[in-house]
């Protein structure tokens, strides 16, 4: 088994594989599964991304109503004017940021690597389809690409916010993302690491202070962010700009930092945007005085 | 390692808002419920820092007796297992405790029926994966993600050999094992966690093995 990001990256150089195809081949002999199998589960994720964008398109909101219609919203624009990040750019943001409005509205959603992060993976994933055009077969490699950062992630330091903030969620979820877009785009194992490294690098400190301790603000806009992070780092990785800090090493800074946040920034609601005037107001309305 | 699959990962599918206050909530729950081995009367639910805080807007609560249901984390019904216990008649308690853990997410559930009661402590660990770290008093670490059978037995050497022997002799594979007891020569549990569901005519052979006690088994 792969354990850090440089052992992956050695992997697929000595094989001359894929990134994907060494999380595949982990995969099948971990499990003890067959190639078809695993892939087949995988589609099966692909598909729940799929069918929560096209739900969140049509418009949800969530019980609280703190949330929901931005994905709408974003797409309107899109066909009355030319957003000046781009149309990539923006269907991205409207589609990531359709994921996580559908896990607010309680609909069905594929954790990836968490709820709270679920949208950076497929929003981009369906936003670089329409200008790579990839196989079928390659859009489900795009998240064994994914999921082979997030492993190490995961095992190296944390993916949830409780333990290490938004940088351990949302700045995992965007790095991922970059990594796989990479891959899809005809770049080298090695360029998905340093689209990897230079996401998270930038995603370091961010803090989890939902307000109302609800996975809507603004967990919802932070996936814009991963996002549209995640594209521009693909963007210069693929263009040749390197990490001056090996991925691993930014891994292990995140972890660093995620030990010592205090539990007020690490998914409690009582810090950060939760503690605002505002937060508080809306902790009360939704909850009562009580709470 | 803690995570070994992809779809730790890429998953789990699920319904929010959030793996680890609601999917991994509800796994814990559906835990608790299959080492009771039915569905309980009862549970008092204490729950723990980030659970504690925020376990009403992560929709915690729900997830948690969604789990006793035996819901899955993508089941539909999820949100609205608190009035589908009621309709069932389950009675059920939730207590914020203020009392420092070693992980920020977590939860201690006491449940049972007229019959038997059970007492765990889960944890969860991020992006829907759990552990059961403590079971009616004795510390293990159980992920819940593999069947496993839980075996109180008495802290007597062969105690361990009778039980292993039969399942190499019906080929059941033991994926990870561990022994905790009370005192020496008291009340021990073994924890193994195998490959394949243990069929029930198994679990009557064990049980006639000599020091064992009591067996429940996790099916996954």
């Amino acid at each position: 088994m792969f354990r850090t990001v440089a052992e992956l990256v050695e992997i697929a150089e000595r094989e001359n594989i894929l990134l994907s195809e060494v999380m595949i081949r982990q995969e099948m002999e971990v499990k003890e599964r067959a190639r078809e199998d695993v892939l087949s589960d995988m589609e099966k994720n692909l598909i729940v991304m799929e069918n929560a964008i096209e739900d969140s398109l049509k418009g949800v909101e969530s019980v609280t109503g703190l949330t929901g219609g931005d994905a709408v919203r974003i797409q309107t624009y899109m066909k009355e004017k030319t957003p000046l990040s781009g149309p990539l750019m923006m269907d991205a943001v409207s589609k990531a940021m359709g994921t996580n409005e559908v896990n607010a509205a309680m609909g069905t959603i594929c954790a990836t690597p968490t709820a709270g992060s679920a949208g950076c993976v497929p929003g981009t994933l369906f936003a670089v389809k329409n200008q790579l055009k990839p196989s079928r077969e390659q859009m489900i490699r795009y998240l064994f690409t994914a999921g082979a950062f997030g492993f190490v992630v995961a095992n190296n330091a944390f993916i949830s916010g409780a333990a290490g903030g938004c940088q351990a969620e949302v700045g995992s979820a965007g790095a991922m993302a970059s990594a796989a877009i990479v891959e899809m785009a005809g770049g080298t194992p090695q360029q998905s690491a340093e689209a990897f490294a230079i996401t998270l690098k930038n995603m370091l400190g961010l803090v989890c202070d939902p307000v109302a301790g609800l996975v809507e603000v603004p967990c919802v806009k932070r996936n814009a962010a991963g996002a549209s992070l995640a594209i521009v780092s693909a963007d210069m990785a693929l263009a040749g700009v390197t990490s001056r800090i090996p991925c691993d090493e930014v891994i292990g800074a995140m972890y660093r930092i995620g030990k010592t946040m205090p539990s007020a920034l690490r998914e409690t609601g009582e810090g950060g945007l939760a503690d605002t005037p505002t937060g508080r107001m809306l902790k009360e309305k939704i909850f009562g005085l009580s709470v | 390692m803690k995570f070994n699959s992809v779809f730790d990962i890429i998953g789990p599918v699920m319904i929010g808002p959030s793996s680890s206050h609601t999917a991994g909530a509800a796994r814990i729950g559906k835990a608790a419920r299959n080492l009771l081995g039915r569905e309980p009367k009862w549970a008092t639910i204490y729950l723990y820092e980030s659970f504690a805080k925020t376990y009403k807007g992560h929709g915690t609560d729900f997830a948690l007796i969604g789990g006793l249901l035996g819901f899955e984390t993508d089941d539909s019904r999820m949100s609205k297992s608190l009035e589908l216990a009621k309709a069932n008649g389950m009675t059920y308690e939730f207590v914020e405790d203020t009392a420092a853990t070693s992980h920020p997410n977590t939860v201690r559930l006491v449940i049972g029926d007229d019959q038997d009661q059970v007492e765990l402590v889960g944890i969860s660990i991020g992006g829907g994966k759990v552990e059961i770290t403590e079971l009616n008093g004795f510390e293990l670490r159980l992920s819940g993600n593999h069947p496993a059978l839980l075996i109180t037995h008495n802290d007597r050497f062969g105690a361990i050999a009778s039980v292993t022997s039969v399942l190499a002799k019906h080929e059941v594979n033991i994926g990870h094992m561990e022994v905790n007891r009370k005192d020496v020569g008291q009340e021990a549990l073994m924890v193994i966690e195998v490959d394949q569901n243990v069929d029930d005519s198994i679990l009557k052979e064990l049980e006639a093995s000599e020091y064992i006690g009591h067996i429940s088994k996790i099916v996954s």
